[in-house]
């Protein structure tokens, strides 16, 4: 398999490259219209006995056809909830309060779980970050990549077991018609991933959902898994939405960028732009406090502090008590919104001219 | 690269492999439970027995022979005849058929409408759960055999009124062990995973859920079959069971109580069957039990 032109190997390789990833040439090319999935101001709050969580707090994002948009962030960021939100299986004690989720202009979050079971698998399906887990244990794997065609397309049993083969072919799980009657038991992780990217695309969805696919993988496969989506994106126009708190990964798979704190997006746009030349304070410790390759850093500079607490978040920003730049400005409620920036980027930073103080000083020669 | 993966990266744990490999290595080695060989073999013997009958004895079970009442052991009649001239060990073959039938029959009913009641109950929850499970607390509230003798006396006696009463009397328990069950697995990410695959609810129970849960339930049929066949005999003895003159072991034993003191072995060898029908029957629910859940080996 041949490199697919992103840089890979760490946040360094962004240098090398990246942005013109995968789908590089997709998006543009196959896009007739508007995005294929749209999210507007979307709010999901979580009943917990401490109080209302506000786990997503309205987020915009929007996906175009074949292209990869990453979602990036902390544990407890949001990230995770807002894939959730999209599908419609939420735990029960979350729900939409606000906004819209549009798939090809249609809100999805008015609709019943029966019409929502008409699109989830179908037009939306969703890849997990465990494999093991999210694979029935008792059901051969041929099984549960053809259910999806049985339910959804109307497949015969033969006709859905030969499209489940041609899945498994495409994936590169080998030996499939041997494979098909195994259990997910008798499968490594990263072939076990492979089912379920296989199950993700029976149906031809327009959009797949990926919740930390590769965190639970080790490297060499996450690599291999990575190429793999890639060049199904690059294939059959799908639009992937990538959850990960992996820079490197996003940095080799996708072409655009959500950056997430505290349930809000912190910063929007092109992979190259906000990774290599951030805009917004969150990003920037993010940036340094991932460990790169090419380049040997005298330390690691983590954020200090902890992530807000979303029950009762900090007035106004929501970086501002770990936040280096942070002013009076910042404790103002609302908090700041999302302001444009050229090249189609958006950051939520008040002072987002100070990131460029500081990756000028620091890039300087000394 | 791999260099890279070398510190503290989450590869494959042996301890989640080991896991893994154990339970089918468990299932191939089923024969080798002691508890659940014996139990089938002594089941075995049994059900064997019982389907031979007429082949093992050349009596007929109702023939009466007033010339040969309340004979002892002989090589002719291996357990001596009744009071009206019936070979005991012919009658013992018959009432273990009898009765084994019916409890085999008699513990499908309540496993199927209690494995069907519970999962609703777990998966979807709300007022389904709590209608159902108050319902469970009140047929639970009365002692099984009481609740049985009580519905039987009412819709009088018989094969079928003893279906009816096990049945509308039995479902609880499944109900209470598959919702339980149903309501831990449905947190599992498998469940998540095919709710986000827009499978229905009704197939997400039926194709996702009950096979994972199901075993806990055939587990508790092997005991629910030993208490069914006791509820049978205690039917039969209390003239609640099936009418005479059809053999069958508590009426054999209601039959014989009344020469206990001069011919013990009327009442003490159709007992002894009821004792070793369930003994194999525990045997192997215990054993299906030690094969199936993990950990206990």
């Amino acid at each position: 398999m041949s490199r697919e032109g992103a840089g890979t190997d760490g946040a360094g390789g962004i240098r090398g490259g990246a942005g013109t990833g995968p789908g590089g040439a997709a998006p543009g090319a196959a896009a007739p219209g508007g995005p294929v999935l749209q999210l507007r101001d979307l709010k999901v709050r979580i009943a917990t006995r401490r109080g209302l969580v506000r786990a997503v707090d309205g987020v915009s994002l929007e996906v175009a056809r074949g292209e990869a948009v990453g979602l990036v962030g902390e544990s407890g960021s949001g990230k995770s909830m807002t894939l959730r939100a999209i599908l419609g299986v939420l735990p029960p004690e979350a729900r939409v309060t606000a906004g819209q989720i549009l798939l090809d202009g249609a809100d999805l979050v008015p609709l019943s779980q029966a019409d929502l079971n008409r699109i989830r698998g179908r037009k939306i399906s969703m890849i997990f970050q465990e494999p093991m887990s999210a694979l029935n244990p008792v059901m051969r794997v041929g099984h549960q990549i053809a259910e999806g065609p049985r339910v959804h397309l109307g497949y015969s049993r033969s006709k859905a077991a030969e499209r489940a083969l041609d899945l498994m072919r495409r994936v590169g799980i080998p030996d499939p018609e041997r494979r098909y009657r195994a259990y997910p038991h008798e499968f490594s992780g990263g072939m076990r991933q492979r089912v379920m990217i296989a199950i993700a695309l029976s149906c031809d969805p327009e959009v797949i959902l990926c919740d930390e696919p590769t965190t639970a993988l080790d490297v060499t496969i996450q690599d291999q898994i990575l190429r793999l989506l890639a060049r199904l994106c690059r294939e059959s126009g799908v639009s992937l939405v990538f959850v990960t708190h992996d820079l490197p990964v996003v940095a080799q798979l996708c072409q655009r960028v959500a950056v997430m704190y505290g349930g809000q997006i912190a910063e929007w746009g092109d992979v190259r732009d906000v990774l290599l030349d951030p805009r917004h304070p969150y990003t920037l410790g993010l940036v340094r406090s991932a460990p790169d390759v090419d380049e040997v850093r005298e330390s690691l500079v983590a954020i200090p502090g902890s992530p807000p607490s979303l029950v009762s978040p900090p007035p106004g920003c929501r970086f501002h008590p770990r936040c280096a730049f942070a002013e009076e400005d910042c404790r103002a409620e609302p908090p700041p919104p999302l302001r444009e920036l050229p090249g189609g980027r958006r950051t939520a930073c008040l002072h987002h001219e100070r990131c460029e103080d500081v990756l000028a000083t620091e890039r300087s020669p000394r | 690269m791999s260099a890279l993966s070398l510190p503290g990266l989450p590869g494959p744990a042996p301890a989640q492999a080991a896991a893994e490999h154990a339970a089918p290595r468990a299932a191939r080695r089923w024969y080798r439970q002691p508890a659940l060989m014996s139990g089938l073999v002594l089941l075995g013997i049994i059900v064997l027995a019982a389907a031979a009958a007429p082949l093992l004895t050349p009596y007929n079970p109702i023939a009466q022979n007033l010339n040969a009442t309340l004979l002892p052991p002989s090589a002719r009649h291996l357990l001596g005849t009744d009071q009206i001239g019936r070979d005991t060990f012919t009658r013992l073959l018959y009432g273990l058929r009898t009765d084994l039938r019916i409890a085999f029959i008699a513990v499908l009913l309540p496993f199927c409408i209690g494995t069907a009641l519970g999962s609703l109950a777990g998966y979807f929850g709300g007022w389904v759960d709590t209608v159902l499970m108050r319902l469970v607390d009140i047929v639970v509230a009365f002692p099984f055999y009481v609740l049985i003798i009580a519905l039987v006396f009412v819709l009088g006696p018989g094969e079928r009124s003893i279906y009816i009463a096990i049945t509308l009397v039995g479902w609880v328990s499944y109900a209470r062990i598959i919702r339980g069950e149903v309501l831990v697995a449905k947190r599992q990410d498998y469940v998540l995973a095919a709710r986000s695959g827009g499978l229905s609810g009704a197939r997400i129970i039926a194709r996702h859920l009950l096979p994972n849960v199901i075993t806990q339930a055939i587990i508790y049929a092997m005991s629910d079959i030993v208490q069914d066949i006791l509820a049978i005999v205690t039917l039969g003895y209390f003239g609640l069971g099936v009418p005479p003159p059809t053999p069958d072991l508590g009426s054999m034993i209601n039959d014989g109580q009344n020469f206990l003191t001069t011919h013990w072995q009327l009442t003490t060898f159709p007992g002894l069957a009821v004792v070793v029908v369930g003994l194999a029957l525990s045997l192997i629910g215990d054993g299906l039990a030690d094969l199936i859940r993990p950990g206990a080996a």
